[in-house]
């Protein structure tokens, strides 16, 4: 039996040229270093240039039944919006969430990559990779990147076997172990929420409505938050959507007005 | 960020048969945090001449105690009110005096002028008018109403009709504004009555 170390791989190219007799050898996805003199410059521009999906609330906890993870779906562009529907939970595997914020290419194609990385996992051990371990793979590749523009700022959420797991994982290197996080421009008023509202010991409902209310918060709190409160809960047999609700129907669900209140006229002068 | 972003806003005037309109959005941020989602941008001068500040909502509170003055003094010389054309002047002159140190507010004034005939128009912050037949805007979501204006305006509506084209304009262009939006609010002004009306929108 041959032991599979490719997770230990670096993915990130170590020389930028003489790469060439390695093409197509290597497996994992590898990128060229611009040929330029100023670097950091360089880096510089190019991240002005690809950087939607900046603003962004995004949630997780682990609680008495499993891990909850809400997230918006607002992408903006400076202050355009320019999408209202961003799936900005995603699906690693049947069992594990990733969520997006930062970079939505940056963010997608590494989510990808981790899934993949994965399912290798799976086959060549015969069991499916812990959340530990996966956030770990994907910490890995982006400190690998660290410095070269990379914007990712991800939780990854599953169930394995010791149970529910929950990992804050970024482009800067950092990886933390937590019960409870929350990601994105709208995260303090996210965190407002949760904090206030949050026990070990809700049930599954309890838990989706905290989650869903703290999106709406950070939503009607943020510019740059909004769009559909999506809601996912993964318990001992995989994720489940749970709820996407607009929110701008939200508001008005939570506060309900009264027509006089919201109309009055002006009496002619 | 400019800082006539700071706050963030959106401003429609729009001419209808014998009225006008004019709206805006509700927003008060700081940046992106909002701070109030009850915020007046729109003033009324008198009863058929209403103006409309965006951009910093410092400045534009302060301009408007200016021209609220200036009118008043007016008044008390004249015995009339001012007529919009004369107003939009007014504005102009009182931006203009700023040219090195401007007041980061673009107005855009609408009223009804001798005859009823009704008369729009905005500036820039330095006071340099721009008259229109149709519609003006302003404000951070100016681009998303432009858009919007210009495929749902329809020349000579009636009041009912000019509520119904000015409110889509707003809510549908704010809704793709980070900066504005949390509600609007419309004035629909003929020559005998002034309605006001708050729109309830989106809060995101």
């Amino acid at each position: 039996m041959k032991i599979d170390f490719s997770g230990l791989e670096s993915t990130a190219p170590l020389c930028g040229a003489n790469s060439e007799m390695f093409d197509g050898i290597s497996t994992s996805p590898s990128f060229q270093i611009p040929d330029t003199t100023d670097f950091d410059d360089f880096q510089k521009e190019a991240i002005q240039m690809v950087k939607p999906a900046k603003g962004t609330t995004t949630l997780a906890f682990i609680f008495k039944e499993g891990v909850m993870v809400a997230a918006d779906s607002r992408a903006s562009m400076g202050g355009y919006i320019s999408s209202q529907s961003v799936k900005k939970i995603i699906e690693i595997n049947p069992y594990m969430l990733g969520t997006m914020a930062g970079g939505a290419a940056d963010c997608q194609f590494w989510h990808r990559n981790l899934g993949i990385k994965c399912r290798l996992h799976e086959l060549a051990n015969k069991r499916r990779i812990s959340v530990t371990g996966a956030s770990k793979l994907l910490a890995n590749i982006l400190y690998s990147y660290r410095g070269m523009g990379l914007s990712v700022g991800t939780m990854i959420a599953g169930w394995d076997e010791k149970g529910p797991g929950l990992y804050y994982v970024d482009s800067e290197g950092g990886r933390l172990k937590g019960t409870k996080f929350s990601v994105g421009s709208g995260s303090p008023y996210a965190y407002g929420i949760l904090d206030s509202g949050y026990r070990y010991d809700m049930t599954v409902e309890e838990a989706a409505e905290l989650a869903r209310r703290s999106i709406y918060h950070a939503t009607f709190r943020d510019g740059a938050s909004g769009g559909v409160a999506s809601v996912y809960y993964v318990g001992p047999t995989g994720w489940k959507k749970l709820s996407g609700d607009d929110v701008g129907e939200l508001h008005y669900m939570y506060n309900p007005v009264e027509p006089t209140v919201v109309e009055q006229e002006m009496s002619e002068a | 960020m400019s800082i006539f972003e700071y706050n963030g806003s959106a401003l429609v005037a729009m001419v209808g048969k014998n009225c006008f309109a004019i709206a805006s959005d509700r927003r008060l941020g700081v940046q992106l945090q909002t701070v109030a989602t009850d915020f007046q941008r729109i003033f009324k001068i008198h009863d058929k001449l209403f103006v409309g500040l965006s951009g910093l909502a410092t400045d534009a509170q302060t301009l408007y105690q200016r021209l609220v003055f200036r009118h008043k003094l007016y008044q008390l010389r004249e015995e009339r009110d001012m007529k919009p054309e004369t107003f939009a002047s007014l504005v102009s002159a009182i931006l203009y005096e700023k040219r090195f140190g401007p007041y980061f507010c673009q107005p855009v004034i609408a009223g009804l002028g001798d005859e009823d005939k009704p008369f729009i128009c905005t500036m820039d912050s330095i006071g340099a008018k721009e008259l229109a037949k149709d519609f003006v805007v302003a404000g951070t979501a100016s681009e998303s109403l432009y858009g919007a204006c210009e495929s749902m305006f329809k020349p000579d509506m009636e009041p009912e009709e000019l509520f119904e084209t000015i409110s889509q304009a707003l809510l549908s262009s704010v809704d793709r504004d980070c900066l504005s939006g949390w509600g609007g609010h419309v004035y629909v002004v003929t020559p005998t009555e002034v309605t006001e009306r708050i729109l309830k929108g989106r809060m995101d």
